[in-house]
């Protein structure tokens, strides 16, 4: 095979709908894929299980199948998604009925790649010797273990080669890392051996460049952006990869947006650690050794990657309850804006005190003075013409939360003059789901690739 | 001497793991990679974001991208779900480095 076309359908669970339906119609790909997962949309998706047996997994990727089953077919476009969240089994089970509605039933052949879900397994596997303690902070897992909400191992690119490799063109996952779902088709596609470190690094490079969607084609872009032509139909990016582990980043002609080398770079070091050392399931991929060249309109040339081998662990990604916060926010208006907006936290923050409430921490924000950047705006400027006061609580004590939800609106006519901004009411009290990283030997979780139907 | 703003020959992105926040710095013309590295040192970026960045600043050199990479250590207010900042991801971090000013000798004036 000399070159296959993977093209990136959506960035996050909650992207552009259009823009997975413009990658299957407005010119020729091969694969499609879509990452929904977040750090913390597991702990979401378990909550929902819970209530409802049948749910757990992105419902939007069933919509969107509805809406683009009969491309896919026609044009033999194969498919992979990790929206299976918690429910991989139940995600294809509704993508089926939805195939065999639209009288594609036989036409499609979908996968599920399932195991990562160990939540069961925490305490035994906490008794057995493995930590799990805090990849980032150290700390000990058995400080959260009784509050653990969901625990998912992220898997790489090999259950997915597998479903590829045995004729599946819809692929269903739970936890699977976003570079995985770029790197399995070219493995596929290509035969690469699994001990080919360069040609996995090159696919995960691949995968890292395109994960976000139109964060590589022009979207959150620091070059000229009001430059970058019709963002509204931005063309998402697709990678035309050579067997060799040399790639093409580019987009469907027609399409908004922009792919340059520059474009290339920004999304190389979104969410970068050390550059070195790229870890995933799959490979250690080493960002030093990338090399870029323009290739025509928006169009780069990808190539020279190397990479290190895979390590013996795979990461887990825990989420346990910490506690409950809620943000509100006032606006206040010249004069003295800032002024005002200050004096009215002081005494919200005196009333808070009085009351004799415990917070974790009491956060205070002018959104348009110093919200994003504190002091290095430069302090008090001149008299603005108006300012949100946004002010964010978290506390162990849930009734904490709730009662400060109630002292916002009495500052309206307590406080400060030429306030306004309440009309949404009291802000909601949010439980706070917390992240908690770690590592487990690869030994001891296996992926399960099962056809569905 | 002649001072300039980072902006003038860099761009940047930005985005977070947990209560770390990353900035990639890149050069807009290869040729002005030399200056990143000499001038936005992890100190400067450290003292740049003042009582932002809690933790202590990491700096990693992509001279093939041009690029130079910052991990801000505990600068997301506890990051993810629990913080309560505006900018919980560190989203706006690349802007924030943009603003920076660097002194160029004259020398080095570009």
């Amino acid at each position: 095979m000399k070159s296959i076309r993977i093209a990136a359908g959506q960035g996050f669970w909650g992207d552009w709908l259009e823009a997975p339906v413009h990658q299957v119609r407005r010119g020729p790909i091969d694969f499609l894929m879509m990452d929904y997962l977040a750090e913390v949309t597991m702990s979401i998706m378990m909550k929902q299980r819970l209530k409802n047996p049948e749910a757990g997994y992105a419902r939007d990727f069933v919509d969107l199948m509805r809406e683009i089953l009969p491309d896919i077919v026609k044009k033999n476009i194969r498919v992979l998604a990790n929206a299976g969240g918690v429910n991989p089994h139940g995600c294809a089970k509704a993508v089926k009925a939805v195939a065999d509605k639209l009288g594609l039933g036989t036409k499609v052949k979908i996968a599920v790649v399932h195991g990562d879900n160990i939540i069961d397994r925490i305490p035994e596997l906490l008794k057995s010797g493995h930590h799990l303690n805090n990849l980032d902070t150290g700390g000990s897992a058995e400080q959260v273990a009784a509050k653990i909400q969901s625990a998912n191992v992220y898997f790489g690119a090999r259950p997915m080669v597998e479903a590829l490799d045995q004729g599946a063109n819809i692929i269903i996952t739970g936890r699977v890392t976003d570079t995985g779902l770029t790197l399995a088709p070219m493995i596929h596609s290509f035969g690469w051996s699994f001990d080919d470190w360069d040609k996995m690094s090159a696919g995960t490079i691949a995968g890292h460049i395109i994960e976000c969607g139109a964060q590589c084609s022009g979207g959150n872009c620091s070059v000229n952006w009001s430059e970058i032509p019709r963002l509204d139909d931005v063309g998402f990016p697709i990678v035309e990869a050579h067997a060799d582990g040399s790639f093409f980043v580019t987009k469907h002609e027609g399409t908004g947006g922009r792919i340059t080398v520059q474009t290339v770079k920004e999304q190389l070091v979104y969410e970068m650690g050390d550059p070195k050392s790229y870890i995933t399931p799959d490979c250690v991929a080493d960002f030093t050794s990338i090399q870029l060249e323009d290739a025509g309109k928006d169009r780069v040339r990808v190539h020279s990657i190397k990479g290190r081998p895979a390590t013996e662990l795979y990461k887990v990604s825990m989420s346990y309850l910490d506690g409950y916060k809620a943000v509100g926010t006032l606006v206040y208006t010249w004069p003295e804006a800032e002024q005002k907006a200050r004096a009215a936290f002081g005494m919200l923050k005196r009333r808070l005190d009085a009351l004799g409430l415990k917070f974790d921490e009491v956060l205070c924000e002018l959104v348009g003075v110093d919200a994003c950047w504190a002091e290095m705006t430069g302090g008090e400027g001149q008299d603005i013409p108006e300012v949100t006061l946004r002010v964010g609580v978290r506390s162990h004590d849930e009734r904490a939360v709730e009662r400060f939800t109630k002292e916002l609106a009495p500052l309206i006519l307590n406080g400060p003059p030429s306030v306004t901004g309440f009309a949404g009411g009291r802000p909601a009290v949010q439980q706070i789901v917390a992240y908690w990283p770690a590592l487990i030997a690869k030994s001891v979780v296996s992926p399960i690739m099962e056809f569905v139907g | 001497m002649k001072k300039i703003q980072l902006r003038e020959i860099a761009h940047a992105r930005s985005g977070d793991k947990g209560d770390t926040a990353n900035v990639g710095l890149i050069a807009l013309n290869p040729k002005h990679y030399p200056l990143l590295v000499q001038y936005v040192t992890a100190d400067r970026v450290k003292q740049h974001f003042g009582s932002i960045c809690r933790g202590k600043v990491e700096r990693f050199e992509l001279p093939n991208l041009g690029a130079l990479n910052f991990l801000l250590h505990e600068s997301l207010g506890g990051g993810g779900t629990v913080s309560l900042k505006t900018d919980a991801q560190g989203k706006t971090y690349a802007a924030a480095l943009l603003r920076m000013t660097i002194e160029l000798p004259d020398s080095q004036l570009l």
